[in-house]
């Protein structure tokens, strides 16, 4: 298959490996932090640990926009489907998330009108479909995904559409790594960069973390070849003793980003003054809000919102797998009360959160080394 | 004859206070509501492995029995609809017992409003595959619904087979060592109807396996009947709920080679932008089998050679460790574990 054989060839694979094992030797340790929950849930589908030399530690970054949500807004948005008439569409991923009164599946299961779609525009087609009804897009992501809400918001008001609205959950990435990295208990080396992220915003927008806090960062891609190779990006960097911004995902990352997808997003959204992150807390300017022009879209402002607040359960450490203090099986709660099946924590909900990616792919294996050590 | 047992007093295990889509996606869900409430409830202490189909004793003759009910949208796909389903997935779930089927019962659940001619071509193909697969229809049933209590039509189909002679299923049976046959690719079914639902804006050249896999198994048990340990035919939850299964029902770790595994370029494409795997997508038309190793050749070799089964592979074998778990290794030296499905396959943004 084209585009992904070429970058899971054996051969070049293990020839990075070993490049990989030169470079780091054994006299240090390297703490590396892939930022993107979709370099997460790659290194554990492929198995990337077992190839990688000991002393390369990859820390699970907050890059997971399930996984960040708090449950609060799970139940706000929950609460506007449940007015007579609104159909609530989501992405697949947000299904399972659960509210305190259950997940968007199980609120289905007991009959509210809950459609999965694959993108913001095909909640827009629902809402043509069902002139009667009014539908609301449950929308989350990065500026993954960020642009496509935009653009499909202005598709909306170009054709004068009434029955569509947006409960906006989009957050920004760069105000989540500087928040790892302003953690009094975080030491990292080095980042993985978010691949996708950066085909919307580049890579200029990590330059301060070059010049600033002199760590390297390689905006990476997600196969197997591509991971690797940005390791060995890293480890020259760091090894050289330099901290720069390099782009391995070239083939898709543009270096000054997508222009047509930034001013998209630049007509719709602003800034909002700051956004609570579930597991790191509060963050100034962390997320975006539907601006002005749009407010007619605004499922906020179209309808009441309770603006619940839920704490995380005490015994779940999110936070500190999140920041990579703990390993997802180092918290109280792993594999016993936290599960893929029943969720408490977030970082167990979606398939990029590392705590799901460790349950399904990892620690069954982990227990067996044990087991046999 | 003794007053059929109660098991009123049984404690159920099941907890989940009301039933989910999850609950019938073949995966973790569903075994949790069959062995925490159906087993306790039906029979009393747990059976043991469940099978695709009952081995029944009746005046000293050995039966087979299973039924299936088929709830599929759309009623028709490229490659296959309902009414074909239901005859050979019966059949299917007999053969993978080691049964040849013989007659089916049949059940429609009907919503008013149905147009005839829709009812008039599922039968056709009912009667059809049937005949195809020769199994006769023998009794069968009709019930109409409200309009809007239930979606378009739905099939019952329960089947009575006869066992083959020299083959034995018992997951109970798997050594280490043992060889893990797959008869085709996985993921064409699943695929198929994710994308003939119409709701992901994908398009490919893709048809449904669906299919009677009795004249493979028969195929197989003649080459190698002795040889063969188990057998299941991996439809919701796709092959590696099956096998986590049957990993953990004997105990043993099943190492699968992931370039071993026959995936077809379309299947592999669709779940790679859905963040899909190939190995939870279900298949209609596709069997798992564990065989003995000294009787391994001879197992490929004669399904490769016979009518449909030019794709079939060896995919992996028992070893002790991981015990309980599917392991997948990858040519580069990687492995992942992979667990049953949870819920239904949902498709990923990013």
């Amino acid at each position: 298959m084209r585009f992904v054989d070429e970058f899971r060839q054996p051969g070049l694979i293990s020839k990075t490996a070993d490049e990989i094992r030169r470079l780091a030797g054994t006299e240090r340790h390297y703490r590396m932090m892939e930022v993107c929950g979709g370099h997460t849930h790659a290194i554990y589908r492929f198995g990337l640990k077992d190839i990688l030399p000991e002393n390369i530690e990859l820390i699970h970054g907050p890059g997971c926009p399930v996984c960040v949500l708090p449950m609060g807004r799970i139940d706000d948005g929950l609460a506007i489907a449940r007015q007579p008439g609104v159909i609530f569409a989501a992405f697949g991923d947000m299904m399972r998330v659960p509210g305190t009164q259950g997940s968007p599946l199980e609120h289905k299961a007991r009959g509210m009108d809950v459609r999965i779609v694959y993108s913001p525009s095909d909640a827009l087609k629902l809402a043509r479909l069902n002139p009667d009804k009014h539908v609301m897009f449950f929308a989350i992501g990065f500026e993954t995904t960020a642009p496509s809400t935009a653009l499909t918001m202005i598709r909306a008001q170009a054709e004068g559409i009434r029955n569509f609205s947006v409960f906006c959950n989009h957050v920004t990435i760069i105000p989540a790594i500087r928040a790892i990295l302003d953690s009094p208990d975080m030491r990292l080396d080095a980042f993985i960069g978010p691949g996708h992220v950066s085909t919307v915003i580049g890579c200029r927008p990590y330059e301060w973390i070059a010049h600033n806090e002199h760590k390297p960062i390689v905006v990476s891609g997600f196969e197997p070849l591509d991971m690797l190779q940005s390791i060995v990006m890293l480890l020259r960097q760091l090894k050289a003793g330099e901290a720069k911004v390099e782009n391995q995902y070239k083939r898709v990352v543009p270096w000054e980003g997508n222009r047509a997808a930034l001013r998209a997003m630049a007509e719709v959204f602003q800034l909002r003054p700051y956004f609570e992150w579930r597991g790191l807390g509060f963050i100034s300017q962390s997320a975006l809000r539907i601006n002005d022009k749009y407010a007619e879209f605004d499922a906020e402002q179209r309808f009441v919102v309770p603006g619940i607040r839920v704490t995380d359960p005490k015994a779940a450490q999110c936070g500190e797998v999140l920041k990579g203090v703990l390993k997802p099986h180092q918290c109280k709660l792993f594999g016993r009360e936290c599960t893929p099946e029943h969720p408490v924590g977030a970082l167990m909900v979606s398939t990029e959160g590392s705590c799901a990616a460790y349950h399904s792919y990892e620690h069954r294996k982990a227990a067996m080394v044990t087991l046999t050590a | 004859m003794a007053a059929p047992a109660t098991f009123s007093d049984v404690p159920v295990r099941f907890r989940d206070s009301q039933i989910e889509m999850a609950h019938g996606a073949g995966g973790k869900a569903s075994r949790k509501l069959v062995e925490g409430l159906f087993a306790p409830l039906l029979f009393g202490t747990f059976p043991g492995p469940l099978s695709d189909a009952a081995h029944v004793e009746i005046n000293g003759t050995t039966i087979a029995i299973t039924t299936d009910s088929f709830v599929v949208k759309p009623l028709s796909f490229p490659g296959g609809s309902i009414g074909e389903l239901a005859v050979n997935g019966t059949i299917n779930d007999l053969a993978v017992s080691g049964a040849k089927a013989e007659a089916l019962v049949v059940s429609f659940v009907l919503e008013a409003g149905l147009p005839t001619s829709v009812l008039e071509a599922e039968v056709r193909a009912m009667a059809k595959a049937a005949r195809e697969a020769g199994v006769r229809i023998a009794a069968g049933d009709t019930k109409v619904v409200e309009h809007g209590k239930a979606d378009q039509m739905y099939v019952t189909t329960t089947g009575i087979g006869r066992p083959l002679p020299g083959v034995t299923i018992n997951p109970g049976s798997v050594r280490v060592g043992d060889r893990i046959l797959l008869s085709g690719p996985v993921g064409d079914h699943g695929v198929t109807i994710l994308l003939a639902r119409g709701e992901l804006d994908l398009e490919a050249d893709l048809r449904s396996d669906t299919r009677s896999v009795f004249p493979l198994v028969e195929t197989l048990v003649k080459a190698a009947g002795p040889g063969i340990r188990w057998m299941r035919d991996p439809t919701r939850g796709g092959a590696a709920t099956s096998l986590n299964e049957l990993a953990r029902d004997c105990g043993l770790g099943m190492v699968l080679f992931e370039d071993q595994v026959p995936v077809r370029d379309i299947v592999r494409g669709a779940c790679e932008l859905l963040g899909l795997d190939p190995l939870h997508i279900a298949n209609e038309g596709q069997f798992l089998a564990v065989v003995s190793p000294e009787y391994a050749d001879a197992a490929i070799n004669a399904i490769n050679l016979a009518p449909g089964g030019s794709e079939a592979q060896v995919i992996g074998e028992v070893r002790e460790q991981p015990a309980g778990t599917v392991l997948v290794t990858t040519l580069y030296g990687g492995s992942r574990i992979v667990d049953m499905l949870v819920g239904d396959p949902l498709p990923r943004i990013c």
